[in-house]
C-alpha cells in the first residue's frame, strides 16, 4: 500500500540554512549538506529544499549547490527557487533532482507548468502556492517569498494548473509558517476537494501529532515540516530529527 | 567493472555514490568506446518516454547497447523511465523502445483510482516478490521503495514479473527475462533497500 510521506521542508538563505517565522526573520539552523547527510541516516521519506533568495534577487538557481545536495541525498529530492524557465528545469533536473518546484514563474506564466512536464514528465513538476488568510475571510496566493500579493483566484489557478500537467501541489500556509500550533485545517478542508493530483501542505506542524492528524483525518498523502524537524524542545534549540520507522508507522493508522 | 548510461538522463551522481560507498567498481559511460570493458549495465532514465529514448539515440551508445544486451548477454538493470524503456513501446510516446523485454507500457486508468489515489503514483509502496532472485536477495519479503510515475510496464508474458506493486491494481515493478532487469521504482532513492538492491546487481 502506498504509505504518507513525512517531508522535511529546508529553507536556505545566503548559502545556509534558515527557519522563518511566517516567512521572516530566518534563523540559521546549519549547513544543507550536513543535513542532508543527516536525514539519509534517520532515512527521511523525502526531502524539499527551497532556495529562498533566487527569485527574491532575480538570479538563476545555484546549480552547484543543488548538484551537491542531490548527488549526497538518498532519498527523493524535491528543488524550488529561482526556475523561471524550461532550460533552468532541464538543468536542475540533470543534476539529479527528482522534483521541481516552481512558484513565482508559475503564477506570471502558468504554461510554463506544461512546457517542463513535456521535458521532464509531469510527475516531476510541483507548483508550491505560498497562502495567507485574508483578514476578512478568504485565502490570498503570495510570491516571492511572501512579499507580493498575487491577484491569481485560488480555486480557479489550482484547477488550472491540473489541467495545465502539474503533477504535485504543495500548499505552504504564511500565517502557520514557525508557528508550530498546527496545520491550517480550514484551508485543507477547503482547497483538498478541487485536487486530484498529490497534495502535500506545508505550515504548522509543531508535533508528530499534528502531522498524525493531517494524514489520518485529513487524507493528506504528503505532510512537510520545517521547525518540527530541525528544532527540539520549547527553547527551540537546533537539532535536526525525524521520527524513526516504529514511530512513523504509528502516524499512519 | 559496472557502466552506468549516461545520456543526459537521470541521476548518474546517485548511482555513482552508492557504488563507491559499497565499494564496487564501476564508470560513467558517455559514448560507445567507454563500454569496451563493461561487464554489467545500469540504464538509469527520468523524464518523458520520448525524451528519453531520443537521448539515448543522439548518445550513439544505443547499437553497442543492443549487441552487448543482445548478443553478450551482459547483464542490465533499467531504473524507472530506463526501465521503460526495455518495452516495445509506450503509451507515453511515438518513439520505439528498446524492445529487450517483451510488453508495453501503459497509463495507469484514472477513472478506475480512487481519491485516495493520484495520478502520478508517488512515494513509498511495498513490492510483492513474486519469484525469487538473486537481485532480491537479503531484502524481506515486502521491502517499501520510493515510486514516482503516471506509467507502467506490462509484460506480455507474466513469468517476466519478479516483483509487483498494488495501485488500482498489481503491476509489475521489477521485470526480468534472462540478463536484463528492469525496475520501476527508484532503489537510489530507496535508503537502505535500495541500496542493498544495487549491491545484489553488482554482486550478480
Amino acid at each position: 500500500m502506498l504509505r504518507a510521506r513525512i517531508i522535511p521542508c529546508l529553507l536556505v538563505h545566503k548559502k545556509g540554512l534558515v527557519k522563518t517565522v511566517k516567512f521572516k526573520n530566518p534563523k540559521y539552523v546549519g549547513d544543507p549538506l550536513n543535513a542532508v547527510k543527516i536525514f539519509n541516516e534517520k532515512e527521511a521519506d523525502e526531502l524539499m529544499v527551497l532556495d529562498i533568495d533566487a527569485t527574491v534577487e532575480n538570479r538563476e538557481p545555484d546549480y552547484k549547490m543543488i548538484e551537491h545536495l542531490a548527488s549526497e541525498c538518498r532519498m527523493p529530492l524535491c528543488y524550488g527557487g529561482g526556475i523561471k524557465t524550461t532550460k533552468q528545469a532541464q538543468r536542475v533536473f540533470n543534476l539529479g533532482v527528482e522534483k521541481i518546484a516552481l512558484s513565482s514563474a508559475v503564477i506570471n506564466n502558468p504554461s510554463l507548468v506544461t512546457k517542463i512536464a513535456e521535458q521532464v514528465g509531469a510527475q516531476s513538476v510541483v507548483v508550491v502556492l505560498d497562502i495567507k488568510k485574508k483578514l476578512l475571510g478568504g485565502y490570498v496566493n503570495y510570491i516571492e517569498n511572501g512579499k507580493r500579493k498575487t491577484k491569481v483566484n485560488l480555486n480557479k489557478f489550482i484547477v488550472q494548473l491540473q489541467k495545465l500537467g502539474v503533477g504535485e501541489i504543495v500548499i505552504n500556509s504564511i500565517d502557520q509558517d514557525g508557528v508550530m500550533q498546527g496545520y491550517d485545517t480550514d484551508l485543507i478542508n477547503k482547497i483538498k476537494p478541487l485536487i486530484n493530483v498529490p497534495l502535500t501542505v506545508l505550515g504548522g506542524a509543531g508535533s508528530l501529532d499534528n502531522i498524525a492528524e493531517l494524514i489520518q483525518e485529513h487524507r493528506i498523502i504528503g505532510a512537510a515540516a520545517g521547525s518540527l524537524f530541525v528544532f527540539k524542545g520549547k527553547y527551540k534549540a537546533v537539532l535536526i530529527n525525524y521520527p524513526d520507522y516504529n514511530i512513523k508507522n504509528k502516524l499512519f493508522s | 567493472m559496472i557502466s552506468i548510461i549516461d545520456y543526459g538522463v537521470g541521476n548518474i551522481k546517485a548511482f555513482a555514490n552508492i557504488y563507491k560507498t559499497l565499494d564496487i567498481d564501476f564508470a560513467i559511460a558517455t559514448c560507445p568506446e567507454d563500454l569496451q570493458n563493461t561487464t554489467k549495465i545500469i540504464l538509469p532514465g527520468v523524464g518523458s518516454f520520448d525524451h528519453a529514448i531520443q537521448q539515448l539515440l543522439n548518445s550513439g551508445m544505443k547499437e553497442k547497447l543492443d549487441s552487448l544486451v543482445l548478443h553478450d548477454k551482459i547483464p542490465v538493470l533499467g531504473i524507472c523511465v530506463g526501465m521503460q524503456m526495455l518495452a516495445k513501446r509506450s503509451e507515453e510516446g511515438i518513439l520505439p523502445g528498446l524492445g529487450w523485454i517483451d510488453g508495453i507500457v501503459k497509463k495507469f486508468d484514472k477513472h478506475a483510482l480512487n481519491e485516495q489515489m493520484p495520478l502520478p503514483h508517488m512515494g513509498w509502496n511495498t513490492l510483492n516478490i513474486q519469484v525469487p532472485s538473486p537481485l532480491l536477495t537479503k531484502l524481506e519479503q515486502n521491502p517499501a521503495f520510493y515510486f514516482l510515475h503516471s506509467y507502467y510496464f506490462e509484460c506480455t508474458d507474466d513469468k517476466d514479473v519478479l516483483a509487483s506493486t498494488s495501485y488500482e491494481k498489481q503491476f509489475a515493478c521489477i521485470v526480468n527475462s534472462g540478463s536484463i532487469f528492469g525496475i520501476q521504482c527508484h532503489p537510489e532513492k530507496s535508503h537502505q533497500n535500495g541500496i542493498q538492491l544495487l549491491k545484489n546487481f553488482g554482486e550478480l
